[in-house]
């Protein structure tokens, strides 16, 4: 089963205990009401789908609760990091270097 | 007719004990969901009379009343005298969200030398001593019922749960324990 770490439990558990919860960092628009159907559809409908790192949000849902965001590799499935919801998005260097 | 109803718990009757390990439903205790940010927790540790737990994973306990830290900014609190928790939190003015749950769980007592292997059966945490020790509880699951674990000794476990899953969780704990 694949671990993954929970930076407000402060450790590894379970992915049963998780719930993917979309792409991360996807900032609401200030001026939702104004903005051109376009504009919202590329809010709200389109994301990146990488093959490579991808940052997403993730929720602790049968463990604290918490969202937070993580990066992960679409090709190994692999969990490079994880961390709090609100901070800014990582500089993977070599880690994120095939985006 | 002069019948009167009579309340029954969601695990009346239901006891298991085999080779290293006992299933007991718990008696039925007072429940508290306690939200509550950083600046409001001395004054809740107060009334409550514990010192609610700012670790991940930790508890603290004392006479029967316990307060499981499950959140950054959420506790389970547990009174198995049944004291009216959410009047002792009433009497505090700082900011919190306090909700009697009582009725909405009920308890498990996993013991015995087993323990451990019986609730690994539906649990996918690594309960060992090292990574799960006396004092440690977490919201997980069990099979496909959420609970919260508590590890109360050695060999002794409390499984809260939700008590419409009670049925389910206790069966999947019979057969785990059945199986030596
Ligand atoms: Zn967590």
């Amino acid at each position: 089963m694949l671990l993954i770490h929970c930076p407000y439990c402060e450790e590894e558990r379970p992915e049963l205990e998780f719930r993917h919860a979309g792409e991360a960092h996807i900032a609401r628009p200030e001026n939702i009401a104004e903005i051109s159907d376009e504009a919202f559809q590329r809010y709200f409908f389109i994301r990146a789908n990488p093959k490579g790192v991808t940052f997403e949000r993730w929720r602790h849902i049968h463990g604290c609760g918490r969202f937070f965001n993580a990066a992960r590799d679409t090709v190994s499935d692999r969990f490079l990091m994880t961390y709090k919801a609100g901070e800014p998005k990582p500089d993977l260097g070599e880690a994120g270097g095939n985006q | 007719m002069a019948e009167t109803a009579r309340r029954m718990s969601a695990l009346e009757g239901r006891a298991y004990e085999g080779s290293g390990i006992a299933l007991t439903p718990t008696a039925p205790a007072s429940r508290l969901s306690l939200r509550a940010p950083e600046a409001s927790l001395s004054a809740l540790s107060k009334a409550l009379g514990l010192t609610l737990p700012r670790k991940p994973k930790t508890t603290a306990a004392d006479g029967g009343r316990a307060a499981l830290w499950l959140g950054p900014d959420e506790w389970l609190i547990i009174d198995e005298k049944g004291a009216d928790l959410a009047a002792l939190c009433a009497k505090v003015s700082a900011l919190h969200s306090a909700v009697d749950i009582s009725h909405r769980n009920t308890a498990v007592l996993v013991a015995g030398a087993r323990a451990e292997d019986v609730l690994g059966a539906g649990c996918p945490q690594d309960l060992s001593p090292a990574r799960f020790p006396v004092g440690a509880a977490s919201r997980t699951v069990f099979g496909k019922a959420e609970i919260v674990l508590w590890r109360t000794g050695e060999e002794a476990f409390r499984i809260e749960c939700w008590r419409s899953f009670s049925d389910y969780v206790f069966s999947l704990l019979e057969k785990a324990a059945r199986e030596a």
